[in-house]
């Protein structure tokens, strides 16, 4: 109870936080999309109206619907390989997510304690953990990413591993930051007087407050990885080119450009969709759950 | 200085440690099928890989500080010529976007600072949120959508046309065309560097805008600036005069950390438009597992990053208008 009434996150009330949430536009139009995506993502079985897989060469590189040479239930048109595109897109979906949902969380999981236990016990620890977070910032993500997968070899948990090796630095950086400034505050000094152990303040106390500018951040991140992802299956280092990725296929479509740019072009669509979705609803999460913002 | 080193050193060895848990025998790739064990072995003795890991550490640390990175596994030739090829045709093209990323996001800032609490600042503010949201790698394929196969202007790929290519002395092809006068070479260059400067720029000139924008405001808030409106000064040289002056600090800061950044993204904005630079040489060097190559190109990365950390912090005490009164 002592709890309740000393940290400010628990002393809002949580209806005024919710309609906080519902009141910004970003939220809505953002957390709508990434419900949009989770749904097209597990139904994607039922709603795709052809096999991802299923290849015909005779059907190589159809157009669109509405262009000349089209055929009827190839809405999005066909790869070189006679693939249906949207199916590819829809059934890519699943990646996307999976990709984004665990490499964010697991990134965010690592970020979050080492920046809690740097911020807050300072001293050696937090020495250690900015001269590792400095390190790391001294690689360009990009070509460590690829070398990452190169390491561990191609392939979907290659690539989680790889985002979250990296990205861990951003959310260590921001909550290490934030933890410092919320340790410095009256209710952790109160908090401390009433004779709480360390610990205790800073999972009990501490961590409450962090999770909003954390929620924004993960979000941001999901937009990230999922951009990684495709930049990995560009390169030719995520899964193999049969797995339905949005990666795979702009990497597949960059090289057929002048054939057949819908392979290019609708892929490089859900992907600029899906990370402005992300980006929109961290940013909103920001602005909604930071009571200074929203004042 | 010294923080700056002993990063250099701890990226010196994360990267070595690295690279010996690649699974895959570099060896392996680059023999012939029908070689002997000791054939092998003599392969492996030549790149010292049949030392222990702490001395192999050793040899190649006295080595790259002497200023030998070794010799590429994949192409047969010395790490540090192949960089020295690479490296210029990377730096122009940061250094290109960098400008363009600071002049677009500079005239921006000061345009919506002018145009404050006007219907128009609104669609700057979507314009710029959207910029700011959407990779350099999105943005790099959109460019070759629109500009490379709706509307074939610009070329799709390379740093210039082999056709059309003079014998260069230097590496740095830009300047040196420049240098010669020789202005169709040089207009070749810039048309292919165009899409990827773009891509690279277009991020960097979304941040710049923000962050400036802020300070401007806040500047524009500040008594002497209040002082200036009253002499009658007109809004565009208030703000280039007098408020500008003062806000390019946390600017100047941003963009010396936003251009880390965005050398990080040159790798695959080359590998997109087969720009012959150090990152797409970088990829194909990770494909080949070729472990010199690799070494010497991700320290070089990692020596940029630590000299344009100490170059912004340099400028920004330089700039800084309270050290110029002194």
């Amino acid at each position: 109870m002592a709890d309740a009434a000393l940290s400010p996150a628990f002393s809002r009330a949580g209806g005024k936080t919710l309609r906080a949430l519902l009141g910004e536009p970003r939220v809505l139009f953002g957390g709508g999309f990434v419900l949009l995506m989770i749904a097209i993502a597990l139904l994607a079985p039922v709603i795709a109206p052809k096999d991802p897989l299923e290849q015909d060469l005779m059907l190589g590189t159809l157009p669109p619907a509405g262009f000349d040479g089209a055929e009827a239930g190839y809405l999005l048109g066909t790869d070189d390989l006679g693939r249906d595109v949207l199916s590819r897109i829809l059934h890519g979906t699943r990646i996307a997510l999976i990709v984004a949902f665990v490499a964010a969380s697991l990134s965010a999981l690592i970020g979050t304690a080492l920046g809690l236990a740097a911020g807050f016990y300072r001293g050696w620890t937090d020495r250690i953990v900015s001269r590792l977070v400095d390190i790391w910032m001294s690689f360009p993500p990009v070509l460590l990413s690829v070398l990452l997968v190169a390491v561990f070899g191609p392939g979907l948990h290659s690539v989680i591993a790889a985002i979250v090796i990296i990205d861990w630095t951003r959310f260590c950086r921001v909550v290490r930051a934030e933890t410092i400034r919320q340790a410095g505050l009256d209710y952790v000094t109160a908090a401390e007087t009433v004779g709480f152990s360390r610990p205790h303040i800073l999972l009990r106390e501490i961590l409450p407050n962090v999770v909003p500018i954390l929620l924004a951040l993960v979000s941001l991140e999901m937009g990230i990885a999922v951009t990684v992802e495709a930049i990995l299956s560009f390169v030719g280092l995520s899964l193999s080119s049969d797995t339905p990725t949005w990666g795979g296929m702009i990497a597949q479509g960059r090289q057929i450009v002048y054939q057949g740019w819908w392979v290019l072009v609708f892929p490089l669509i859900a992907l600029f969709s899906t990370v402005l979705a992300f980006n929109q609803l961290g940013n909103g999460l920001r602005l909604a759950l930071d009571p200074v913002m929203r004042r | 200085m010294l923080t700056a080193f002993v990063t250099l050193i701890g990226v010196a060895i994360v990267i070595f440690c690295l690279l010996r848990i690649v699974p895959g025998d570099p060896v392996a790739m680059m023999i012939s099928p029908s070689a002997t064990p000791a054939d092998i072995a003599a392969l492996r003795a030549r790149y010292g890989l049949d030392l222990g890991l702490f001395q192999q550490f050793v040899i190649w640390f006295k080595a790259v500080t002497a200023g030998d990175f070794g010799a590429s596994i994949s192409l047969r030739r010395d790490v540090v010529e192949l960089i020295g090829e690479r490296l210029p045709a990377t730096l122009e093209l940061a250094f290109a976007a960098l400008v363009f990323g600071v002049l677009a996001g500079g005239t921006i800032a000061v345009i919506t600072t002018l145009l404050r609490r006007t219907p128009l600042e609104a669609v700057f503010e979507f314009l710029n949120g959207l910029f700011l949201a959407v990779p350099d790698f999105v943005w790099a394929l959109a460019l070759v959508l629109v500009l490379g196969v709706a509307f074939p202007v610009l070329p799709l790929s390379g740093r210039l046309d082999p056709a059309s290519a003079p014998a260069f002395v230097t590496p740095f092809y830009l300047l040196e065309s420049l240098v010669r006068l020789d202005f169709a070479t040089f207009s070749d260059l810039v048309a292919h560097m165009v899409m990827p400067v773009l891509a690279l720029g277009l991020p960097l000139a979304a941040i710049v805008a923000r962050i400036l924008k802020e300070s401007l405001l806040e500047a524009m808030g500040q008594d002497y600036v209040l002082l200036a409106r009253l002499k009658g000064m007109s809004p565009l040289r208030l703000v280039l005069q007098e408020a500008l002056r003062n806000a390019v600090g946390p600017t100047l800061t941003l963009t010396g950390v936003q251009f880390t950044f965005m050398i990080g993204g040159t790798v695959i904005i080359e590998r997109i438009f087969a720009y012959p630079g150090l990152g797409n040489m970088a990829i194909d060097a990770v494909i080949n597992r070729d472990l010199p190559l690799i070494q010497g190109i991700v320290l070089i990365f990692g020596a940029l990053f630590i000299l344009i950390n100490i170059a912004t912090d340099a400028l920004a005490v330089l700039l800084d208008p309270r050290q110029a009164h002194g």
